[in-house]
């Protein structure tokens, strides 16, 4: 992730000019582009170019600094956006808890048994398979169902459940990976140390599966979110920014730029929940020394 | 554990009770398409406390196949191994023994220090007993500048010292060694056995070492036992007089006695004396 030789200063300054060059190509392509877009046959390859399908770059800034209402003294854009910018991450962040746990867990119980990994395994790739789509409504009427005493199942918690399912996934796999990538050399030391299975897996394993894991937990937060955001539209929820793109969608006849400033939200809480695995993986930068040259 | 190596340097026969003891000892490798492999056969082996022997053969010969049962790493088909009188496996409880493997194993994210200090964290010693031994442990391989620094800023030469070092931590009467110098360079492996030598002297353990080179197993030890591939027996034990510790200079490796015994074993390595290198595979009943 980090690669030395590289100052931060340089790599700040790589970023900003990304996004320089995107927000470049897109008014370069509304410039120049043919009015009706580009179509291959009956496929729209390339959108219009109009102001209503791709508003200026400007545009969709001002459009952050202006009421969220064109009418109307309410909030400026970017608060409201950026209040559910949070809503969403606190509900993805949960979600990326539970299925890094869950992933872990079902990655040590791999480990340890080889049963339980021919067993699981299999389960675990074919639940991928199944749509997002699909599981919400049903999540949603399960959760609907259950109380106990004062506790009862809140739809945020369907969202943050389904966020889990899909970030449980890459930790589970990379955490396996992880966990059994200590040589032979090293777990007969531990053997001649006559120590057992968990100091084992607390001395090596785990310090060893870190640099496995820090890829895995980065796309398990980028599953997060998007799970998030998804289920957010599909069971409803409202607060969060899946919620918001699809209810200024349908603002975007009089005012184009207004569904632009959900999508901006999306990205900052992707970004965010980049930026958290990478203190993570600053915070271990102990277990990533490279293995020693024999 | 804490206590500071023996400062005894001729500890041999003290109590009577060897410090290794092979009887019988056979090992067969069952393979999938029923052929099976027998890596040892019949092996009988004696080792006295604070002796240093050599296990020395062509591959394929068992040798570390031998010293992997006296680890308890692996269990024999039949005969039994003895470890200070007890059996192997309650040695391997016990840490009877420390061992050092061909790959210095050195745990990439500990600092040497406490890569010297895992057995005793492993095994519950007080941090400050840890930090003392590991003092002494550093001094004596002479990384005490190095402490805090992680494995891959080490050079193979030194990595293979803190692995010393690590099996030195709980100061085992015995010490097995399976080709640790077996990756460095001509150059550095020559300062390491001298180094070895000074160290079996300081802590008076018993060793049992495999390796492939003549000179190094003459140069070492006490006895070297060559051995002779499929199926693993031993065929000759030669004893090496060169005394020890303090006579063990870097003179030694041009004296007469030396080349003597390089010969004596090269000759049994060999087959017959004189003769042309017996063929692989060469039933040797």
């Amino acid at each position: 992730m980090t690669r030395t030789g590289s100052p931060l200063g340089r790599r700040v300054l790589f970023g900003v000019l990304g996004v320089v060059v995107l927000a470049a190509v897109w008014e370069l392509y509304k410039a120049l582009g043919p009015a009706t877009g580009v179509v291959l046959g009956d496929l729209t390859v390339l959108p219009r170019t109009s102001d209503l399908a791709m508003p200026h770059v400007w545009d969709m800034v001002a459009r952050l600094f202006r009421p969220v209402r064109s009418s109307g003294d309410d909030e400026m854009m970017w608060q409201a956006v950026l209040q559910a910018s949070f809503f969403s991450l606190g509900v993805a962040a949960v979600g990326w808890l539970v299925g890094v746990v869950v992933g872990m867990l079902l990655a040590i119980l791999m480990q340890r048994f080889r049963t339980a990994e021919s067993a699981l395994l299999p389960w675990i790739v074919l639940s991928q398979t199944v749509p997002l789509i699909a599981i919400a409504p049903l999540v949603k009427r399960w959760g609907s169902q259950i109380e106990i005493g004062s506790f009862s199942w809140e739809n945020w918690m369907s969202v943050a459940l389904i966020a889990s399912y899909l970030a449980f996934f890459p930790v589970s796999i990379g955490a396996l990976r992880g966990l059994e990538s200590p040589d032979v050399n090293h777990v007969e030391l531990m053997r001649t140390y006559s120590v057992g299975w968990r100091a084992t897996l607390i001395r090596l394993r785990l310090p060893a599966s870190v640099p496995y894991l820090l890829p895995a937990l980065r796309l398990a937060a980028a599953n997060a979110v998007i799970g998030t955001v998804v289920a957010e539209v599909s069971i409803g929820l409202r607060g969060g920014i899946g919620r918001m793109i699809v209810e200024y969608a349908a603002a975007a006849g009089g005012d184009p730029a207004k569904p632009w400033a959900p999508i901006f939200g999306a990205v900052v809480v992707g970004l965010l929940a980049a930026g958290v695995v990478a203190l993570i993986g600053l915070a271990l930068t102990r277990y990533r020394r490279g293995e020693t040259p024999a | 554990m804490s206590t500071a190596p023996s400062e005894q340097g001729q500890p041999v026969a003290s109590t009577g009770t060897a410090a290794v003891s092979v009887a019988g000892v056979s090992k067969v490798f069952a393979s999938r398409k029923g052929a099976d492999v027998t890596a040892l056969e019949a092996v009988d082996l004696t080792i006295a406390p604070g002796e240093f022997v050599s296990l020395i053969g062509p591959s394929g010969c068992g040798k570390s196949t031998l010293l992997r049962l006296i680890a308890d790493l692996d269990s024999p088909t039949s005969g039994s191994i003895e470890v200070f009188g007890k059996t192997a496996r309650q040695a391997r409880i016990d840490q009877a023994y420390g061992i050092a493997f061909q790959q210095a194993g050195l745990l990439p994210w500990r600092t040497v220090r406490s890569n010297i200090e895992l057995p005793l964290e492993l095994h519950r010693v007080g941090k400050p007993a840890r930090a003392a031994r590991s003092s002494e442990l550093l001094a004596l391989v002479g990384l005490s500048d190095f402490a805090d620094k992680y494995p891959d800023q080490l050079s193979g030469g030194m990595q293979q010292r803190v692995a010393i070092a690590r099996s030195l931590a709980e100061s085992p009467g015995l010490l097995l060694m399976d080709e640790p110098f077996g990756a460095l360079d001509e150059m550095t492996r020559e300062r390491m056995q001298t180094e070895l030598v000074r160290i079996c002297a300081e802590t008076g353990a018993a060793v049992v070492f495999v390796t492939h080179s003549i000179p190094e197993a003459v140069f070492l030890s006490n006895r070297v036992v060559v051995m002779s591939p499929r199926p693993g027996r031993i065929r000759d034990v030669i004893a090496v007089d060169l005394g020890r510790a303090e006579g063990r200079g870097e003179g030694l490796r041009e004296a007469d006695s030396f080349f003597e015994a390089v010969v004596a074993v090269r000759e049994s390595l060999h087959g017959e004396p004189a003769g042309a290198p017996a063929a692989r595979g060469v039933d040797q009943r």
